[in-house]
């Protein structure tokens, strides 16, 4: 044993049964003690709350479990968050379920807009939560699920579909010439490329986009994003550029979008998805490739 | 049960190219991981990847480097293969689409890092994390690697054998987060653990609500030892108000710091007179806190990055993610005024001790990336040098569990070659709250009775998934008790407030007083959530049991070093002290009882021996 310790903790963990029992009886008296003390901080902060009302938000959060009585008819349920400048539709959410109900489920990690996790339908709009700031929105502030996609439980929904689309598209880069050290791009093409590779995969455009809604085959605008980051990727060569217009074109392609821009207005990362794919049906054309 | 030859725990850039190198060797190879892949926080690194790629820099100049911003805490082994494998690794990025920034005759883009002798920071804008993560998880795609995503593993499946290092892993237990059901995953020939930081040991962090820790701890438990814990980065330039990352990047392409005086401090008050912004990031967290407490901060609280002098054009083609990130997290557009920057936990430069294949001392246990602990980093990791680590010891710990013989490595792990005692003077008992006993196993420990190492690869793997059935329904069953949310909060306030940049001997010991209270409420830990649905309070409440030991982990060893190395500063002992501390802290999990020794740290390297010497910038 090589961590030292003083003598009066060593007393409370040596086997003696009496000690140990007094190390427990004192451990429960604290316990008791951090009991009452929660209450009591519980209740300074409710009292808090209702003393200053325009510091708080209400937030209506749609509420759905499967296999919880009361939850399996969905609902919507209050909260009342207590606002500091800055605070994100996230950070509400965190703060009401580490403070008043811990089966509020949603998803989240890395609080700033680059995993893609949290997109939301916030006040009738497809919304990344974390980056979306209270202070921009209307009260109360609704927060429900992604319209169009299975609901898992509240905030959550099935994203397989979603993923299943991505990679429809043969989303990796492929050439039939690779040389031995690196490969060459020029700066502009690095830049035509650029803002497609932004795509944090959040799936708030497939969400807005009518036309997915309607045709569950359509590849949607994130997919369509993603192969337009290697279609225009000079690396990959001519060849390959007509193999990806193929797949882009087959009956649920590009050819579906009815240029409403509905994905590019809620884009949280800016990329100009109804333009890229518009250039895709363009390049398309060029080719003089069949179309249905 | 599933079954696969590897199971790689975790899908960012280790995992991911764990997972690929595994196949490559002729593995059956499955991910499982809490998050789906691209998820993960791999994608959050902005900065770039260190590769000697060009004329005129070589790999011995990064090792140089790496070793002298590790203060001579790194192991030349380890410091060497990465700096060796590096510039193909990133060639290999490049032939699977990386969008890298290009220079004008189409060459990837290299920039200047801090502590780094040659601009050999190969990058993708402000983004290089988010390009490495997803042109990784594309080769995934395209090679049909099976991943399953949310899925959070929480026991390893282990032998029980008296010496962890005679021991052997044989799979995993996970359960399915969407459904709830509890799985057990058989490893025929390894596991691989790529699960990242443990930045929410700390509440102001540029880490994710992800990163726990949750590979480290349950090595740990396993009886794999934790190394050089106490060596925390504090990242200089984090957004005050979210912790949000600002890359290193700003400076390295010419970004200056201000104190609310309008003074370079850097160069006004002498922290780093030759290298000013561009130090190491230790030297410059220092730097900027030791500015606030002398009063000269803005608020009290942070100091200046100004990046306005490099004009419009030049931030928009190589930062322009800082400007997004800036707006939305701080409300400022830094093309027209200043960014408000404080130091922010960032890395662990300690972990799972590994050697240099990315193998434990537990036979068929790896680990690879943040999580592990080669030693690459030694007492501090210098910017860029973290997503090298990723592909190139990721690359080696999938080949080197698929079966590929990668020769006999240099550093040896657990308690094999030179290796002595450790003593620190704690005031309470670090460790287990119960001695021994059936609660150990309730709450992740090891299992209470012993085989001796005489049970078959599956019954190890149906016992772990029994121990981790009981403890799951333990914790759903309790019907009162305290929300793993509050004690968290508590660990998180305690460690930034006391291990932070600066440490002195009574805040450390006020951390380990704060970590027994809370291990003793997570005595009555319980889960309000009873759904089998999707139930992140269950598995946050099993998180926070992992944040709790890689806690004390770090204030074990912050407390027994006492001495000035890198990232970690002593209020008592303001200096190196080589004659006694060229050694790792080593931390194992004695059935609940924190045991400290020493293992000297190897600085031969291939051609040459690295001398210590005073580290200035």
């Amino acid at each position: 044993m090589s961590t030292q310790v003083p003598e009066q903790v060593e007393e409370e963990s040596s086997a003696d049964a009496e000690q140990q029992s007094a190390a427990q009886q004192s451990r429960m008296e604290k316990k008791r003690q951090n009991a009452a003390a929660r209450e009591s901080q519980e209740q300074a902060e409710a009292e808090e709350k209702a003393s200053s009302e325009e510091d708080t938000y209400l937030l209506k959060v749609f509420r759905y479990d499967p296999e919880v009585a009361g939850k399996q008819e969905p609902r919507f349920d209050d909260f009342h968050v207590p606002y500091h400048k800055g605070m994100t539709v996230l950070d509400a959410l965190m703060y009401a379920r580490d403070h008043y109900d811990s089966s509020l489920t949603f998803r989240h990690s890395c609080r700033q807009a680059i995993c893609g996790s949290d997109a939301m339908f916030v006040n009738g709009r497809q919304r990344l939560s974390c980056k979306t700031q209270l202070s921009d929105l209307e009260e109360p502030v609704r927060v429900e699920p992604l319209p169009h996609q299975e609901v898992v439980k509240d905030l959550v929904v099935d994203m397989e579909h979603f993923y299943d689309q991505m990679e429809a598209v043969e989303p990796y880069f492929q050439t039939n010439d690779l040389p031995e050290g690196e490969q060459l791009q020029s700066r502009e093409n690095r830049e035509k490329i650029k803002m497609s590779t932004r795509c944090i995969w959040c799936g708030a455009c497939m969400s807005s986009c009518n036309i997915a809604a309607g045709d569950n085959q359509y590849l949607g605008p994130a997919a369509i994003n993603k192969a337009y980051r290697f279609t225009m990727d000079e690396r990959e060569g001519e060849e390959m550029k007509q193999h990806r217009l193929e797949i882009l074109e087959q009956e649920h392609g590009v050819w579906r979008c009815q240029t409403q821009f509905s994905c590019t207005e809620v884009c949280p990362k800016d990329i100009p998805l109804t333009e890229h794919i518009q250039e895709l049906k363009r390049e398309a054309v060029k080719n003089n490739l069949k179309f249905w | 049960m599933y079954e696969h030859d590897v199971i790689v725990v975790g899908g960012g850039g280790a995992g991911l190219r764990a997972a690929i190198a595994a196949q490559e060797e002729g593995a059956d190879v499955a991910i499982v991981s809490k998050l789906h892949p691209v998820r993960s926080h791999t994608g959050a690194a902005e900065g770039g990847i260190n590769a000697a790629l060009r004329d005129g820099d070589s790999w011995e100049k990064h090792a140089y480097d790496t070793m002298k911003g590790s203060d001579y805490l790194g192991d030349a082994p380890a410091i060497e293969t990465l700096c060796q494998d590096s510039p193909d690794e990133v060639v290999q990025l490049e032939h699977w689409g990386l969008a890298f920034s290009r220079d004008e005759d189409g060459r990837m883009s290299q920039r200047p890092f801090g502590g780094m002798s040659f601009p050999r920071t190969t990058y993708a804008g402000a983004e290089t994390g988010h390009q490495l993560l997803h042109t990784m998880y594309e080769q995934l795609v395209k090679r049909g690697i099976q991943v399953y995503d949310e899925w959070y593993v929480s026991r390893l499946a282990v032998s029980d054998e008296e010496d962890p290092a005679d021991r052997t892993c044989h799979g995993v237990v996970a359960y399915d987060i969407q459904s709830g059901e509890l799985s057990a995953f058989r490893a025929r020939k390894g596991v691989v653990l790529a699960t990242g930081g443990p930045g929410q040991v700390f509440d102001h962090t540029t880490n994710a609500v992800s990163n726990t820790g949750d590979g480290v701890a349950m090595a740990y438990r396993a009886g794999v030892p934790m190394e050089d814990m106490e060596f925390i980065q504090f990242h200089p330039t984090s957004l005050p108000s979210t912790g949000v990352l600002i890359s290193e990047g700003v400076r390295g392409e010419g970004g200056i710091l201000y104190n609310s005086e309008g003074e370079r401090f850097m160069f006004e008050y002498g922290y780093a007179s030759n290298d000013g912004e561009l130090a190491s990031r230790d030297v410059v967290s220092r730097a900027e806190l030791s500015e606030v407490n002398a009063g000269r901060g803005i608020e009290d609280e942070y100091v200046h990055l100004d990046m306005r002098h490099l004009g419009e054009e030049r931030i928009l083609d190589r930062l322009e993610n800082i400007l997004h990130l800036a707006k939305d997290f701080e409300g400022v557009n830094g093309l027209e005024e200043p960014m408000p920057v404080k130091p922010g936990q960032h890395y662990a430069m300690g972990g799972i001790e590994t050697d240099e294949n990315g193998e434990t001392c537990i036979s068929g246990l790896y680990a690879a990336g943040e999580c592990a602990c080669a030693s690459v980093h030694g007492s501090n990791r210098l910017g860029g040098n973290a997503l090298p680590e990723l592909i190139v010891f990721g690359k080696r710990a999938g080949h080197h569990a698929a079966g590929r013989d990668l020769g006999k490595a240099k550093i040896q792990t657990g308690k094999r070659g030179e290796w002595e005692v450790g003593e620190v003077d704690t005031p309470v008992e670090p460790g287990d709250v119960s001695a021994s006993g059936e609660d150990v196993v309730a709450d992740g420990g090891a299992a209470a009775s012993s085989s001796g190492g005489s049970l078959s690869p599956e019954e190890y793997v149906d016992r772990a998934l029994d121990a981790e059935r009981a403890r799951v329904e333990s914790l759903l069953n309790k019907e009162e008790g305290v929300q793993h949310a509050e004690i968290r909060a508590e660990v998180q306030k305690s460690m930034t407030r006391n291990v932070n940049v600066f440490r002195e001997e009574e805040g450390l010991k006020q951390a380990l007083r704060d970590l027994r209270e809370a291990r003793e409420k997570y005595e009555d830990v319980y889960v309000a959530d009873k759904s089998r649905t999707f139930n992140t309070d269950l598995m946050q409440t099993i998180e926070t049991r992992n944040i709790l030991d890689l806690a004390e982990a770090i204030t074990l060893g912050a407390l027994a070093r006492d001495e000035f190395r890198g990232a970690h500063w002593r209020k008592e002992n303001q200096e190196r002290r080589d004659d006694v501390w060229l050694k790792h802290t080593m931390l194992s999990w004695n059935d609940g009882r924190p045991e400290l020794w020493y293992r000297p740290v190897i600085l031969e390297g291939e051609e040459k021996t690295y001398e210590p010497k005073v580290r200035s910038y």
